[in-house]
């Protein structure tokens, strides 16, 4: 059974050394798919593998650039921290508290 | 607190309206907005509708406000609801969908619709208005369907609308009452002007004509003119103009005369009840341009905010015609009367006109065509009926003794600060200076970046440039010529020179050393460096996937739903039934969505599944075409002499050996190419970064051709004997557009940056040189590798890259 987002509060992702520098992967959490990144100085966001742009389409191939991306289609600038669309575009996408513990890294969902 | 708040109600969800809501919430936050529009669209910029039937934009393209910006702001917006009356004694407005709402300030901004003339048969079907989306999309449909249309009304929309259905492959024609095109913009000389260029766009003209009657069977089949003359025509635009929608204003008993009577604080004849744009009537004047509203609505948010100002004096209009390749811009009076002085030249050579009015010595007017870059200024002059002196008249007549446009500036420097500038977004002047000093910008990019300015149509890019170099002075120059990207003032050239000469090796580090002012880049100049480096080192240069775009990273193009095609390489265009087989079995195994054949002349699978890429890549077993790469596209052949009775040349066994040989190799950009085995040139060279064309002693080279963005026909840089010389030519050309392009820069800009003669010298005629390039490129593809075949043995990088990863539940 794969978890469900809701019913669960937090998810053992992957293992911190699966996650290559400034590529972004893509988890299934229930129905909900996730763009995880690792920034240059090894932190991990999550963001929803939704563009905020009004056309939709991924987030997880985006250019990551510290703590933010470039959306792969319409070269949005997206702040991973907050999950808001920089200027002069805007627009949000749902953001996910993320620890590293163990090696391990994990997601929460509430 | 919040019950606190006054309620402002806005009636109408268009441009005028929404502009006015914009210029109110940067000065109070103290109103409970409600807005009720009767279209089912957030707020879009309507003076571009004409780019969406162009085909050039779409409709989410032209959203200025979209959704969110009402939930962030806090707005109720209703749509779909039209307000049919308002109560001005209690203050309450209805709808049509029964809604009410009370306000203490109610603003009207419904705009005005397409004036449709009552002409017998006009209610059949097909006869639609130029106004709104639906018009719009009503458009789109009769194209699809209909071959011949006429546009009633040779104004600015009606030719806007003509272009837009030639563009959809209409046989247009315009028919106009009057004998002159934009009669209420141009003189009669600009007029004529304008006619011959639209002609040469392909626009009939059908002139002086009034129609009597549109005659059909349910629909619309031909116009019958007042002369007795017929056009056929299955569809009819009526462009002859726009009448203030003032309804909502007579029956609930605010005076109205042409459109809804205001003061010159906006105020309408009902007390708190406002109206600005097209709907309003302003000392006897209803406007149609976008301009005024944002004046208008200026002067309105700061009345209705309580904040001081002076009141709405009406505007001087200036128009500007939206149809690529014609520059038409009038402003003031343009029509010579006995008390003007005019000065005036026209160039029937390079097909521009420029006409100037002085009234008592100063600019009350202008007319310009085909050159419009005085339009700016002169649009300053004729609101401030600026004094002619000698300084300006040989800025404006190109005749005065400096070259430094200081005059330009000046007239920048005197430009008012609310001035609008953008009047797409409706950025003032004071906006743009702020945002320049504020925050340091030194760009037009910048500009657009942070706010919005030029973002649209463009238009107003030399003014925003002359805002810059004023607000800058002489450090504009300095920055003017721009890095690569806003991470760096340094341009190609020095960022090469610089890894060379440092040794710099990796993206990191080259942003570390030359001091970006991003420390990572973006998603411009990563790629752009990742590149350089690859060319300057060889083999060695480990290729940072994560500075790539996406789709070079994924080795397959994505689409717009997160789904990739796949293009096998098919070289020189040529297949073999075995190959077509697997296609066609791997294509319905993995549900492929569409198999197109390419431009390119090979097979394209859209819409595979990111997890199924590797899978489809293993199955087809055949090398990557590559169509998602700044790299070696497609060689496109003819049939050749193999099989051609006109065939002089191989064409197809040089195509394929050209592709095999210079494959996989990074570009600056996309790198095309094409064989033809005679200058029939079926293979069409001439619009190829290189094509080749055989002749019965040889070959010819041509370079620099493009049929994309920017069509541009290619340059014949030399005639070679053999297949060997060919090769090392064609070599000698892709090394030296790999060493010194910019990124992203196609061959046609380059040929036309570098210049033909120079690359003929490289490549060509220095052999010292062209030998050195050939050693290059030879060396360089020894390291290339098949991209599919590399993911396939990688395995960390197939799961990492292309499947999603599946969570584990923490047991607590």
């Amino acid at each position: 059974m794969t978890p469900q987002l809701n019913a669960v509060s937090s998810v053992v992702l992957d293992t911190l050394d699966r996650f290559p520098s400034r590529i972004g992967r893509v988890f299934i959490v229930g129905d909900t798919e996730i763009a995880v990144f690792r920034t240059s100085d090894d932190e991990i966001y999550a963001v929803e593998n939704l563009n905020p742009h009004p056309k939709g389409g991924p987030l997880a191939e985006a250019i990551v650039s510290e703590h933010y991306i470039y959306d792969p289609l319409y070269d949005w600038k997206i702040d991973l921290k907050s999950g808001l669309v920089q200027k002069p575009d805007s627009g949000q996408v749902r953001t996910f508290r993320v620890e590293i513990a163990d090696n391990q890294v994990i997601l929460f969902t509430k | 607190m919040t019950n606190a708040k006054e309620k402002l109600v806005v009636i109408g969800n268009g441009m005028a309206g929404i502009n006015t809501l914009e210029q109110i919430l940067k000065l109070t936050d103290r109103f409970d907005i409600t807005v009720f529009g009767s279209e089912p669209h957030p707020n879009y910029n309507r003076i571009m509708l004409s780019y969406v039937l162009e085909g050039s934009k779409t409709i989410d393209d032209i959203v200025i406000n979209d959704w969110n910006w009402y939930k962030e702001n806090g707005i109720a917006l209703h749509t779909g609801q039209t307000v049919t009356n308002i109560d001005t004694d209690n203050k309450t407005v209805v709808t049509d969908g029964g809604m009410t709402a009370s306000y203490d300030k109610l603003l009207i901004a419904t705009g005005s619709n397409s004036l449709m003339l009552p002409i017998p048969g006009s209610d059949r079907e097909g006869v639609v208005g130029f106004r709104d989306i639906a018009d719009c999309d009503q458009m789109l449909e009769a194209a699809k369907q209909y071959k011949t249309a006429a546009v009633i009304g040779g104004g600015l929309l009606g030719l806007e609308a003509a272009k837009g259905l030639i563009g959809l492959g209409m046989d247009v024609t315009v028919v106009h009452l009057m004998n002159d095109l934009m009669e209420r913009q141009l003189d009669t000389v600009a007029s004529a002007m304008l006619k011959t260029e639209l002609e040469r766009q392909g626009i009939k003209f059908a002139m002086g004509k009034s129609t009597a009657e549109m005659q059909g069977d349910h629909r619309v089949r031909r116009l019958v003119f007042t002369d007795g003359e017929e056009l056929d025509a299955e569809f009819v635009v009526m462009a002859v103009g726009i009448r203030p929608n003032k309804q909502i204003g007579e029956v609930s008993g605010i005076d109205t005369n042409r459109g809804i009577l205001v003061d010159d604080f906006m105020r309408t004849s009902a007390p708190d009840v406002y109206a600005v744009g097209e709907c309003a009537e302003h000392r006897g004047i209803c406007y149609g341009l976008v301009a005024p509203l944002f004046e208008q609505g200026n002067i309105l948010a700061k009345q209705i905010c309580g904040v001081e100002t002076a009141g709405y004096a009406g505007s001087i209009t200036s128009t500007k015609l939206k149809i690529s390749g014609v520059d038409v811009f009038s402003a003031g009076e343009f029509i010579e009367g006995p008390g003007h002085t005019v000065i005036a030249a026209k160039d029937e050579w390079k097909r521009t006109y420029k006409k100037i009015l002085l009234d008592q010595g100063k600019i009350v007017g202008a007319v310009l065509f085909g050159d419009v870059t005085e339009s700016a200024s002169l649009q300053k002059y004729v609101r401030e009926a600026t004094e002619m002196t000698d300084e300006i008249y040989g800025d404006l007549m190109g005749t005065g003794g400096h070259c430094g446009g200081k005059s330009k500036t000046a007239a920048v420097e005197k430009m008012a600060d609310d001035e609008i500038v953008c009047g797409c977004k409706g950025v003032t002047k004071k906006v743009i200076v702020d945002a320049i000093n504020e925050k340091g910008l030194t760009t037009v990019d910048e500009i657009k970046a942070c706010t919005g300015a030029t973002g649209s149509c463009g238009g107003c890019k030399p003014v925003v440039e002359q805002i810059l170099s004023f607000v800058l002075g002489d450090g504009f120059k300095k920055t003017a010529k721009a890095g690569i990207c806003a991470c760096t003032p340094l341009s190609r050239q020095e960022i090469v020179a610089s890894i060379k000469e440092k040794g710099l090796r990796t993206t990191k580090e080259v942003m570390h050393v030359l001091e970006w002012h991003n420390p990572e880049g973006c998603s411009k100049c990563r790629p752009a460096v990742n590149y350089y480096l690859g060319v300057i080192y060889p083999g060695e240069h480990k290729d940072e996937k994560e500075s790539r775009f996406v789709n070079e990273r994924m080795n397959a193009n994505i689409q717009k739903d997160g789904t990739y095609t796949v293009v096998p390489r098919m070289y020189g265009g040529v297949t073999t039934p075995e190959d077509l087989k697997k296609i066609a079995d791997v294509s319905v195994k993995y549900n492929v969505k569409a198999v197109k054949v390419t431009g390119g002349q090979r097979l394209d699978l859209i819409g595979v599944q990111k997890e199924d890429l590797p899978k489809v890549w293993e199955e087809l077993d055949m090398p990557s075409g590559y169509a998602y790469a700044k790299s070696l596209r497609t060689v496109k052949t003819c049939v050749g002499s193999q099989y051609c009775r006109f065939g002089t040349q191989d064409s197809m066994g040089v195509g394929a050996m050209l592709e095999r040989k210079f494959e996989r190799l990074d570009f600056p950009a996309k790198f095309k190419l094409a064989v033809n085995g005679c200058p029939r040139n079926c293979a069409e060279s001439c619009t190829k970064d290189i094509g080749i064309v055989g002749n019965d002693g040889g070959w010819e080279i041509f370079v620099g051709g493009n049929g994309g963005i920017k069509a541009r026909l290619a340059d014949s840089l030399c005639k070679v004997k053999t297949d060997q010389e060919l090769t090392d030519t064609v070599a000698a050309v892709m090394q030296y557009y790999r060493e010194t392009g910019n990124y992203l820069e196609r061959t046609s800009e380059w040929v036309e940056r570098i210049g033909l003669e120079d690359i003929y010298k490289k490549t060509v005629e220095d052999v010292e040189y062209r030998r050195t390039l050939i050693d290059s490129i030879e060396h360089a593809l020894t390291f290339v590798e098949d991209p599919w075949k590399q993911v396939l043995n990688d395995k960390k990088l197939r799961s990492e890259l292309f499947e999603a990863g599946k969570p584990t539940v923490i047991q607590v």
